[in-house]
């Protein structure tokens, strides 16, 4: 049986640890709150660029000349998948569960015969898959230390996928992050970047009746990267509201834990030092009868 | 008659509110829109958005680039970056616009779209920089 001495120090040790859990959860409930504001507010944009970019898109179904980032590459040999996570850590399975998607996908796309490669966006995410894909990864790139992130930042990544994908470093992008769906589930998902979307046949039916300036292909060049940039943009901050509603639930749970254990060991403490009172009790009481 | 204009950022819905009339820079030429206008999809320039109410120019923003769509009932401006006129910083302004011609001189004339990039950013910072005290084509 432990010490008394021990059992304290324990007690003691678990009640520190459910302050620190209790007040991380508390940071992670307000900065949710930000994180979703800013979702919220970023959503019109991505609404109307999607209808735009869906009427156009139209228009191009047969054309030869269409852009790549529209229709994609014949015979895509190389296949991209930008992993989104998070850049710290004490959030559940939020991160590991991305890593997860992203090896199935792998897989996947490697039985059909395909060359995967890897962009893992955020650190956590570089952390877990260069542990057995590090042969995969192309590129990271991490925001430690930027408390929100920016419409800038995101473009600058949109950037960097298309000059990689101009080059013929890979010939399709697609996105693996968290969508968030309500505080308590997020959702991990694929979602294509290039091809865009490919128009089909059934588009070309209600072709779009607006009037375009300059003309379709020039503007069409002009809305596919930042409509990649917007996309992505909404991800990141998908993935940072689901960061912080996965780690605000992990969070709960610990503090919840750490109740249940201090609990526990608080019966185990009062035992042993009931059980220390009776051995001296009895002790007193055998030493006065010897007398 | 009004219609429903909707100016956005990437970050926000900065405006959203019923006008008499909008005038938006397209690349082509600025664009007036009024109720019921053909339905059209246009790529921007850098210039002001006029907000026009009861004739004269209720408000105005710059944008530095972007896609606006029009319907019938609605204009949608969806703008890289905006500032509210008043706003404007004109020592920034000027500043963005030596950056902007430095970019444009070093760019190189075989590379397409790098170059059309350093036109187009040229051309929305010397926007920027008229933007400051535009024409008083207000007083209608």
């Amino acid at each position: 049986m432990p010490s008394l001495k021990t059992l304290r120090n324990r007690i003691n040790s678990v009640k520190s640890t459910q302050k620190i859990t209790s007040a991380m959860k508390m940071v992670a409930a307000a900065k949710l709150r930000r994180a979703q504001a800013q979702a919220e507010a970023a959503r019109p944009y991505a609404c109307r660029m999607g209808e735009m970019l869906a009427a156009l898109a139209a228009s191009e179904f047969g054309n030869p000349n269409a852009s790549p980032l529209l229709v994609g590459r014949p015979n895509a040999k190389t296949h991209l998948l930008v992993a989104v996570t998070a850049d710290r850590g004490l959030a559940g399975a939020f991160n590991a569960n991305i890593a997860k998607a992203v090896r199935t996908q792998a897989a996947a796309l490697e039985a059909q015969g395909k060359i995967v490669k890897i962009f893992a966006l955020g650190r956590k995410g570089n952390d877990a898959l260069k542990r057995d894909l590090a042969d995969k990864i192309s590129g990271t790139r991490n925001f430690v230390g930027k408390k929100v992130i920016s419409f800038q930042d995101a473009e600058d990544v949109a950037k960097e996928l298309i000059r990689g994908f101009k080059a013929g470093e890979y010939d399709a992008v697609s996105l693996v992050f968290n969508r968030f769906q309500n505080v308590m589930t997020q959702k991990p998902t694929e979602q294509a970047l290039i091809p865009a979307a490919a128009p089909t046949a059934n588009d070309n039916a209600t072709e779009h009746n607006y009037e375009v300036e300059p003309d379709d292909g020039t503007l069409l060049e002009r809305l596919l990267p930042r409509n990649l940039a917007v996309q992505l943009y909404s991800a990141l901050l998908d993935n940072a509201a689901g960061f912080y509603a996965s780690q605000m639930t992990a969070m709960d749970s610990a503090t919840r834990n750490a109740g249940e254990m201090i609990k526990k060991l608080t019966l185990n403490y009062n035992r042993a030092r009931q059980a220390n009172i009776t051995k001296e009790l009895i002790e007193i009481i055998s030493g006065a009868e010897a007398v | 008659m009004a219609i429903a204009l909707e100016i956005l950022s990437p970050e926000k819905l900065l405006l959203a509110r019923d006008v008499d009339m909008v005038v938006i820079p397209g690349t082509e030429g600025d664009i007036g829109v009024l109720p019921g206008h053909a339905k059209l999809v246009t790529s921007l320039r850098g210039g002001l958005v006029d907000i026009y109410e009861n004739g004269k120019v209720a408000e105005r923003f710059y944008v530095s680039g972007g896609f606006a769509e029009v319907t019938e009932s609605r204009v949608a401006v969806l703008a890289d970056e905006i500032i509210r006129q008043a706003e404007i910083d004109s020592a920034k302004a000027a500043a963005a616009l030596t950056a902007a011609k430095d970019a444009f001189a070093a760019v190189s004339l075989d590379d397409a779209e790098a170059y059309r990039d350093a036109s187009d950013a040229l051309i929305a910072a010397q926007a920027l920089v008229d933007s400051v005290a535009p024409h008083a084509v207000d007083k209608i």
